[in-house]
């Protein structure tokens, strides 16, 4: 039987994957950054995930205002790197799982979540580069990847309590495919970012700290939290975090954190992280 | 109303993300309004467009349905009036890349600083949320401050 055994959080800001193609990663102003990563690529070295459902967004890359699914699952074989205007990261393609995907897809389905099926997807820097976060520069991915794309740029995205409901499908999804298969589940975006306007440039470091402590509660009241609070509290952007909720509401009611680090900043952005294990 | 599921209030809910202070949030009625600002920003990532842009930017813009104001603010890189247009910053960002200024250094240009200044302000911990919150919170504190 396959089975999530952890969540991951992670900011998946460009720049980063910038800093690691171009070997800066350990320099003055990134080095304090990959440091809080350093525990979690030794931690996955030992886990040695089959398989990750990676929740991101994509940035107008791959998708453009022709088609916006609210919540797509790529169910490829592989999956190619976006140009993303200068030329596509230097990081290997990504391996799908796709008798995996599809079952989660057919599960979600029959659970009332009205997926959009992806058979040709590139991926940009919202699912490379938490990759790079968590592995470094490998020649080749060491995991399996499942892209699950949703939309957090035209409104309305989907809420918190959405997200978290279909976390807890997923997870029962994973758990009803025959296979022996250790899976992890990634939300990925955040935390506080403002990219437009005169209120460009806020950070909110106490609410972002806030809700990394929600994750880690025993209760779902995280879920609740309106698309407005996210506006206003960590700017426009900051909705990305609605992305973590998939993966905190595939762990269960009770979690164990393994490890947690925040940072400010990163360009624009509040970076957090933090590594959580089911414990019902 | 006989439905048995709950449901959102639509007015109410687009009606807050306008309380915001410096903000568009892109909303339906943006995104309809921005489209074709949109995919002509997606153009951008292409090298052969970005070079025919490049050489002739009026020309490569007039090949596209974009309101002549729209056309106006990209040849300006007036960001701010492009939100007002229904530009997305996601979509607008390949237009700072065929630029090639950092993203950051494009978001100072939306607000009243420069882009060292902006800078600084990101290294030393970011805009507060602190009365930056809501449009309509601000006015009653000025109303309230006003009437002491």
């Amino acid at each position: 039987m396959a089975k999530i055994t952890a969540g991951v959080g992670s900011s998946h800001v460009p720049l980063l994957g910038v800093a690691v193609d171009q070997g800066k990663d350990r320099d003055d102003y990134f080095g304090p950054i990959f440091a809080g990563y350093d525990w979690t690529r030794e931690w996955e070295k030992a886990q040695k995930p089959d398989v990750i459902v990676l929740v991101y967004n994509d940035h107008a890359s791959y998708f453009d205002m022709n088609i916006v699914p609210t919540f797509a699952i790529g169910c490829a074989e592989r999956f190619g790197i976006c140009d993303e205007g200068w030329g596509p990261r230097p990081v290997p393609d990504v391996e799908g799982h796709p008798d995996l995907a599809w079952h989660i897809a057919q599960s979600l389905i029959l659970d009332d979540f009205d997926m959009t099926i992806i058979n040709k997807l590139d991926v940009d820097h919202g699912l490379t580069v938490p990759l790079s976060m968590m592995f470094d520069k490998p020649a080749k991915w060491p995991v399996k990847v499942i892209p699950l794309a949703v939309n957090v740029v035209t409104y309305p995205v989907p809420s918190g309590n959405r997200c978290w409901a279909l976390g807890e499908a997923i997870a029962r999804a994973v758990e009803s495919f025959p296979e022996d298969l250790n899976v992890q589940i990634w939300g990925t975006g955040g935390m506080s970012h403002q990219l437009q306007g005169p209120r460009a440039g806020l950070l909110n470091r106490e609410w972002d700290n806030k809700f990394l402590d929600m994750l880690e509660s025993d209760n779902d009241d995280v879920r609740f939290i309106p698309h407005i609070e996210y506006l206003r509290e960590t700017g426009s952007e900051g909705i990305e975090m609605v992305m973590w909720l998939i993966m905190r509401g595939a762990l269960g009611k009770k979690v164990k954190t393994l490890h947690r680090h925040y940072h400010i900043p990163c360009s624009n952005t509040a970076i957090g992280h933090i590594v959580l294990e089911p414990d019902n | 109303m006989t439905d048995m599921t709950p449901s959102t209030n639509i007015h109410e809910y687009l009606a807050e993300l306008d309380d915001i202070p410096g903000t568009r949030i892109y909303t339906a009625a943006r995104a309809r309004k921005g489209y074709w600002i949109n995919q002509f920003a997606m153009s951008m990532m292409n090298a052969e467009n970005r070079a025919r842009f490049k050489k002739d930017e009026r020309a490569y813009l007039d090949e596209w349905d974009i309101v002549e104001e729209g056309k106006q603010a990209l040849m300006r890189r007036d960001y701010n009036a492009l939100l007002d247009l229904g530009g997305n910053v996601y979509y607008l960002s390949k237009l700072f890349s065929a630029d090639g200024i950092p993203f950051a250094e494009a978001c100072s240009t939306m607000t009243d600083m420069t882009w060292p200044e902006y800078r600084q302000m990101m290294l030393d911990g970011g805009r507060s949320p602190e009365g930056n919150r809501s449009i309509k919170a601000n006015a009653a504190a000025a109303a309230a401050a006003g009437s002491k």
